[in-house]
């Protein structure tokens, strides 16, 4: 178990800036996020963190240690990578033990942790078989039981939901939950997907443009984005930015919003309605600007309705519109 | 039966008839003894068939000797062919380097290089090292003709081969070395072998080079062509037929690994 500090970590390829003196700390047992678009250097972060990519500047400490000149296999971690990278000429069970049989472990560790990262993961019956054999989630689940095996201190994680379909995706995440939560390993886990780290991590670090936008809880990261970027990125519709008469975007959430009596607040005309069961989405402007409302359960609202809104105050976000950064309540 | 279909089929008979008509042309005169050479129209299986004239073209002097020769040779040409080429394959694959292109290209040009100018040039090197007339002179020339194949390839190989696997190793403790060793060289190993064996065969049937760079130690190609000159034809048919069946054979066995060769899937 290890904490990892990341210590003005940049990397250009060329001309082009791909990460921009980054600080980053990660505790002990701490679970960290890091989420972006693609291109936003997220990935070049976690392979640079993993030694599969050298940093142009700054210093990777895990654990306390200066590992930045040391090659992956002496940094002391484990990875699962996107498209799983188990190695098919191997069987599961080979796979599984093939980090402890490189450091050298006895036979019966290795046993040992094969039978117990097998039993975690539930891939028991499937010890003996090839990857060739196995489904995509199955082949996921070696990977994770690879990484698990050695005990890694820092377990790195690229994307490794993003190959399963949907239902197996959410399937997944719960276990991996669980099952991190029981080994109890600092994990930095890359997504694109704003749901998977809010429902994952301790912490969340927005990246955007090679920096980091914003660290914070999940629920911070949600309720009150630091700058416009996070409040567009993270949810699903995303944060509605309404341009006030005095230059500042007001945020809100699309399910902050209320529907209120006529001439009680902002006039809005419904131009889609999406009946979503548990929820019912509206699209529609305001003042000519374009409005998203999420409304709990079922509503009876015809496209092209006038309908009047109120946002919930204590819900609302200010931003400056020219730099898109929050503004100190007050 | 539809047009494009029957187009197909007629093209898969000319194709097969282009490769096999030679070889069944020779196999019946090597079984048809003396009288049958000039016979026209050849039957399909020669009546009074006799493998005479194979066992009396065995029987020949140096037959035996020379097939040795040819054996050492071309496993001496497969050895250096994959030393030297599967490195400079991965090399390829895996490094983005200066004139990395430049380097294909001139891997490649080597087989543009008529060998009947380099033969005499070749000749006086191969008698001042000490090489000239022994298997390993042969083995080291037929190296040269080989290894552009096994560069190319074994190329191809590797990049078919997800980086990632190698990432992973590295992870999970390996050194680049071991990784090579653990994850890369086992899901290369049919394709590796594949292009050993057509390496052999490459020197199997070279026969130009063989002549050239021997006197006492010819190969069996290059002894059949200084002996058999003299010889009656069907002991000439004999061995002809006798060459073409180990390459014919090995071709055979790595057939579906040929076509990822060239570059065509075999899933």
């Amino acid at each position: 178990m290890a904490g990892v500090v990341i210590d003005g970590i940049s990397k250009s390829f060329g001309g082009t800036v791909a990460l921009a003196a980054l600080d980053l700390d990660v505790a002990d047992r701490e679970f960290l996020a890091l989420l972006g678009p693609s291109g936003c250097g997220k990935t070049t972060l976690l392979r640079i963190i993993a030694g599969l990519e050298t940093a142009t500047t700054g210093r990777v400490l895990i654990g306390g240690r200066d590992v930045t000149q040391l090659p992956p296999r002496a940094r002391g971690l484990a990875m699962v990578f996107q498209n799983y990278a188990v190695f098919p000429h191997l069987r599961v069970r080979d796979n599984i033990a093939f980090g402890l049989k490189m450091s050298g472990a006895d036979r019966d560790r290795i046993a040992r942790q094969v039978r117990r990262t097998a039993g975690l993961l539930q891939l028991e019956p499937y010890l003996d078989r090839y990857p060739a054999q196995l489904s995509g989630g199955q082949r996921q689940r070696v990977a994770v039981a690879r990484a698990l095996a050695v005990e890694p201190a820092l377990l790195l994680m690229d994307e490794p939901l993003s190959n399963l379909d949907a239902l197996l995706r959410l399937d997944m995440r719960a276990e991996l939950k669980d099952v991190l939560r029981e080994a109890g390993t600092t994990t930095i886990y890359v997504t694109h997907d704003q749901t998977e780290a809010m429902a994952l991590a301790d912490r969340i670090a927005v990246l955007h443009g090679g920096q980091i936008e914003q660290i914070g809880s999940p629920s911070a990261i949600y309720h009150t984005p630091a700058t416009r970027f996070v409040g567009g990125f993270v949810g699903a519709p995303p944060m509605n930015f309404l341009r006030t008469a005095d230059g500042r975007l007001m945020g809100i959430r699309p399910e902050d919003i209320d529907l209120v009596d006529e001439d009680a607040g902002l006039a809005f005309r419904v131009s889609v309605v999406e009946p979503l069961g548990a929820q019912t989405l509206l699209t529609g402007t305001t003042d000519g600007q374009l409005l998203r409302v999420a409304l709990a359960g079922e509503h009876a609202i015809a496209t092209g309705a006038a309908l009047y809104l109120r946002p919930r105050p204590d819900r609302i976000r200010w931003m400056d519109a020219a730099t898109g950064r929050a503004i100190a309540a007050g | 039966m539809t047009l494009r279909r029957g187009i197909f089929l007629s093209g898969i008979g000319v194709i097969s008839a282009w490769v096999l008509l030679p070889i069944w042309l020779i196999a019946a005169s090597a079984v048809g003894g003396q009288g049958q050479i000039s016979a026209w129209p050849k039957p399909l299986w020669p009546a009074g068939g006799t493998l005479d004239g194979l066992a009396s073209f065995l029987a020949i002097e140096g037959v035996w000797k020379a097939t040795a020769n040819s054996v050492a040779v071309a496993l001496l040409t497969m050895a250096m062919a994959i030393l030297l080429g599967a490195p400079a394959g991965y090399a390829l694959a895996r490094f983005n380097f200066r004139g990395a292109n430049l380097f294909r290209v001139l891997v490649l040009m080597t087989r543009a290089f008529p060998v009947a100018i380099l033969a005499l040039p070749l000749t006086v090197s191969f008698i001042r090292f000490g090489v000239y007339d022994t298997a390993f002179g042969v083995a080291l020339m037929h190296t040269t003709l080989a290894l552009p194949f096994a560069v190319l390839v074994s190329a191809s190989l590797f990049q078919a081969i997800p980086r990632e696997l190698e990432e992973a190793a590295w992870v999970f403790g390996c050194t680049r070395w071991q990784a090579a060793m653990r994850v890369v060289l086992p899901l290369a190993l049919p394709g590796i072998v594949a292009t050993a064996i057509f390496a052999f065969v490459i020197s199997w049937n070279e026969v130009f080079a063989a002549s050239v760079l021997t006197v006492r130690n010819r190969t069996l190609t290059a002894y059949l062509l200084a002996v058999l000159s003299e010889s009656p034809m069907h002991l000439q048919f004999a061995g002809g037929f006798l060459l073409i069946v180990p390459s014919v054979l090995f071709i055979f066995l790595v057939r579906k690994h040929l076509f990822a060769m060239w570059g065509i899937a075999n899933r």
